[in-house]
């Protein structure tokens, strides 16, 4: 199975995430931002970084690119598609998840190791997992902050996929850190499943989210 | 017909500002007494056009798709013929 891994100039969680697609089992195969043919792709991952810098939002202006077309055509045809930090932030600018994640309440780079309940094991990124299931992965964002207009919505819809436990480390909207659209198939989260692969970085449960695609 | 295009962009109110909120302490530090600090972004440009309205148009358009996120921001557009 080949897996699109989208570059914007300014991702830089590419090639950690090609490793833990290959380490899943999978073909990575990195695209640039301009083409907008993605139909050899199995699913896309939508890396972290800083996009075009952050300027005017974090995800504003990759969210105008031409790839953004190629993934709205694949996610008709129900391809799995996963946004990660900053690919989170560009899922919400294109509205293909609800919500935006924007500044942290306590405006500092947030860069840790932070407890998660899985709200939800619909989607195939967290079918691996139990409804309710405590894992562990990095956080590493300035946005993060989730923000919705419709709260009750997202819970009658079953779009919430990861909160935070224990503690909210940047203020968002019931602790919510993981959103998924209507079919499940489209989720965008803030914590970076890709730096937790392998037991050598403290946890694996992060491999969990790439092997979904399969 | 050169105009000048001013848009302001501010957060829905009742949206949490952060950056606000660290303007604010920080002044309290240099011993300012102040309160509700609000921040808002301003973009001008130019554009060639014979009807404002139709520019004001294309502007709010512009807004929607680019320079704000709806979900969290209002916008205020201001078009003057260009004086020069």
């Amino acid at each position: 199975m080949k897996i699109g891994v989208i570059r914007f100039p300014g991702t830089n969680c590419d090639r950690d995430v090609a490793k833990a697609i290959e380490l899943a089992g999978l073909t990575p195969e990195y695209i640039w931002w301009s083409e907008d043919n993605l139909t050899d792709y199995d699913g896309i991952v939508i890396p972290g970084g800083f996009s075009y810098g952050d300027y005017l939002r974090a995800g504003a202006m990759a969210s105008i690119t031409p790839v953004i077309d190629g993934i709205k055509k694949l996610v008709k045809e129900e391809k799995p598609v996963l946004g990660i930090c900053n690919g989170a932030q560009i899922l919400g600018e294109i509205g293909l998840v609800p919500g935006v994640f924007i500044t942290n309440e306590y405006p500092k780079f947030n860069c840790e190791w932070v407890d998660l309940k899985v709200s939800t094991s619909r989607t195939p990124f967290t079918k691996a997992f139990k409804n309710n299931q405590s894992i562990s992965l990095p956080i590493a964002h300035a946005e993060g902050r989730f923000f919705t207009e419709d709260i009750d919505l997202l819970k009658d819809q079953d779009q919430i996929v990861l909160q935070f436990e224990g503690k909210n480390p940047n203020g968002s909207m019931e602790a919510i850190t993981s959103v998924c659209d209507e079919s499940g198939l489209v989720v965008a989260m803030m914590p970076h499943p890709e730096r937790a692969c392998e037991d050598i970085f403290g946890s694996d449960d992060g491999l969990n989210f790439f092997k979904g695609f399969l | 017909m050169l105009f000048d295009i001013e848009v302001k962009i501010s957060l829905k109110s009742g949206m949490l500002n952060p950056e606000a909120t660290t303007i604010e302490r920080s002044l309290d530090l240099l011993g300012y007494k102040v309160q509700n600090v609000k921040t808002d972004d301003i973009i001008r440009f130019q554009m060639d056009g014979t009807d404002e309205e139709e520019i004001k148009n294309s502007v709010a358009d512009m807004c929607e798709r680019l320079l704000c996120n709806p979900v969290i921001h209002d916008y205020e557009i201001t078009v003057v013929k260009d004086s020069a």
